[in-house]
């Protein structure tokens, strides 16, 4: 089977988050860029296990990115993808790089086509969901397990409040969270390999932006903690009660 | 031109989360000088008329089994077919499990601009500009829709829910006849506990407390509370707690009124998950804890004497 893991580069979970261009930009100045953690410790690494099951199977990976996502995109070959497509774009919309995806994943026929639940920078959590209605393949949102039987996944999906069990038939587009795997780092051998690993740039399809970034802020600072003293928890009670209207 | 609002049931009853959903579509409809108009698909026990008091003057209604539960390629084509037929300029949805599902997908099919995870009324001076948390909650984000139908899912717990007075019309909407073509083989839900992305008030511990048998006190205070549990990565890691309560960066992203934080440090990806909760409480016994400092109150003190001591002075308060 032909497996095909969206890669996004996102800025470190530690990162400063500051703004440039008059608050239109986000200002990269010392950021340290990684990949993911979605689409890497589950998306990615649920496909290497279902190579490990399978080995007649095939991982690619696809990114909509600059120059800039190489380092990521090697590393993700590191972990064990077999063959990258950089599509060559800076594009922040996310209709505009779902149909960039869509386009890689009609040419490829891939049995599954698996995202991470978000990106930790937009928090869009809508590209799978795009990239299925572009395809008309189901979609399964926020999963945390995923099991082949032949043609026929069993994919456990994030409800409110619980999980359902779903089933279908390949192809699908599935969206991966925490329970699908477990984070692994990449090996020496992974890293060496992943040097010679074919990683294919190609240039944008047409497609249309439906959005576009106004502007961005940083939320208020909070005014200060108030500490109460460990043997008057009654206080505290109060003023949630009074002050914050909480309780 | 209308507002449609999407109703998001489970079991039959109304999830809370559109109840926001519908109060902020009628007050955007109120703005945009226009009707709220609302979908629900699949059969509903709830009294669908009297969610007219969140604003809402008409619901059309498919109630057809084969719509029982949400199949988001099913569901996006009814609302689009529906969309079409109220003449809807504008689209919200609740960016909950479900809305996160569907809206991507009703966006690709309508060509329609979506800002998921919207925080505030748009702001429809100039244009049409949606504000969103990026970053995980470490910014924000005026995203511009530039295309003439637009999507908006809002985050739960965003948008305060109002009601007043009035009865919505309710109508037979004929959604599109299809099979799904996934199949719902079972449902688990924790039953009689708050859904964590739905509760009011969230209490939630860390690695402080040592270990699984530590728990029962967290419990008890969120039984008091009528709170959800949640907890920090290492904990559901080492499984001290189920998966479904670790919040954070790579977990669930809450935004309670409450979150009580019960000998969690406070690491910058935890805080990820929870800095949108209005008040924030922190119970910790270092005072260096990181986590005072996003923190509206704190108690610096051992959780082995402070919860229980705290549980009985809410439950005071209460009268319970
Ligand atoms: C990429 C990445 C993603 C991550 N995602 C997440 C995430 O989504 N969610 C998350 O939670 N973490 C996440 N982490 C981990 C995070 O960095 C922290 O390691 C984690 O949040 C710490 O959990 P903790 O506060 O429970 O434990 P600790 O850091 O060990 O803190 C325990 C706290 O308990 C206090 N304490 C001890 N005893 C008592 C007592 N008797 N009474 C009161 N207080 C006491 C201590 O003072 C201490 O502050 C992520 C890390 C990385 C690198
Ligand atoms: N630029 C990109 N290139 C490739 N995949 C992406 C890109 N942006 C997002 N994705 C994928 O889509 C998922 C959801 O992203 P989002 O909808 O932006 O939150 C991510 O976890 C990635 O798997």
């Amino acid at each position: 089977m032909k497996i095909l893991v969206c890669i996004s580069k996102t800025p470190d979970t530690t990162a400063k988050i500051a703004f440039t261009d008059n608050n239109t930009k986000f200002d990269v100045n010392g950021v340290q860029w990684i990949i993911n953690p979605y689409d890497e410790w589950y998306a990615l690494v649920r496909a290497i296990e279902l190579k490990e099951a399978d080995a007649s199977s095939v991982i690619h990976l696809v990114t909509v990115g600059g120059a800039d996502a190489e380092p990521i995109i090697r590393k993700a070959l590191a972990l064990g993808g077999d063959e990258a497509i950089r599509v060559n774009s800076d594009s922040h919309d996310s209709y505009y790089i779902a149909s960039q995806i869509a386009a890689v994943a009609k040419e490829g026929g891939y049995g599954l086509v698996l995202t991470g639940k978000e990106t930790i920078d937009y928090n869009g959590s809508s590209i799978g969901g795009m990239v299925a209605e572009l395809l008309d393949l189901p979609y399964i949102s926020l999963a945390t397990k995923l099991e082949l039987a032949g043609n026929t996944a069993s994919i456990t999906r994030e409800i409110e409040g619980g999980e359902e069990i779903n089933e279908a038939s390949l192809p699908l587009v599935i969206s991966a969270q925490k329970g699908m795997a477990e984070a692994r780092i990449p090996n020496m051998r992974g890293i060496m390999a992943a040097r010679t690993k074919p990683l294919k740039v190609v240039e944008p399809v047409a497609a249309d932006s439906l959005t576009t970034v106004a502007g961005f802020g940083l939320p208020p600072a909070k005014a200060g903690v108030k500490l109460v003293a460990a043997d008057n928890v009654e206080e505290l009670v109060r003023l949630l009660h009074e002050e914050a209207k909480a309780i | 031109m209308s507002v449609l609002i999407f109703i998001d049931t489970a079991e039959g009853h109304v999830k809370k989360a559109s109840l926001e959903a519908i109060t902020y579509g009628a007050k955007l409809a109120e703005q945009l000088g226009t009707n709220a108009e609302a979908l629900v698909l699949g059969p509903v026990s709830d009294d669908l008329p009297s969610l007219g008091k969140y604003g809402v003057k008409k619901i059309h209604h498919a109630a057809a089994d084969s719509l029982a539960h949400m199949d988001a390629q099913l569901y996006a084509k009814a609302i689009a077919q529906a969309a079409e037929t109220t003449g809807a300029t504008v689209i919200i949805f609740s960016n909950n499990t479900t809305g996160k599902a569907i809206a991507p997908r009703l966006s690709v099919r309508m060509k329609a601009g979506l800002v998921s995870g919207a925080v505030a009324l748009p702001d429809t001076s100039n244009g049409f500009v949606v504000k969103k948390n990026v970053f995980s909650g470490k910014a924000f984000a005026n995203i511009a829709v530039n295309t003439q139908v637009k999507i908006v899912a809002l985050s739960p717990n965003a948008y305060q829910t109002l009601s007043g007075e009035g009865t919505a019309e309710v109508v037979t909407f004929n959604a599109p006849a299809d099979t799904a073509k996934v199949k719902v083989t079972s449902v688990n839900k924790a039953s009689g506990e708050v859904p964590l992305t739905e509760a009011e008030v969230v209490v939630s511990a860390g690695r402080g407390l040592k270990g699984p048998e530590n728990w029962g006190m967290v419990e008890e205070l969120a039984k008091t509370l009528h709170a959800a549990t949640a907890c920090s990565r290492p904990v559901a890691d080492a499984h001290w707690r189920p998966h479904n309560e670790h919040v954070g960066q790579t977990g669930i992203a809450i935004a309670p009124n409450l979150y009580i934080a019960i000998g969690i440090s406070g690491a910058i990806q935890h805080l990820a998950g929870v800095n949108r909760s209005k008040v924030i409480v922190v119970i910790n016994k270092d005072p260096e804890a990181p986590f005072f400092k996003a923190a509206d109150y704190g108690i610096v003190g051992d959780a082995f004497e402070v919860v229980p001591k705290l549980n009985e002075a809410i439950r005071k308060l209460k009268g319970v």
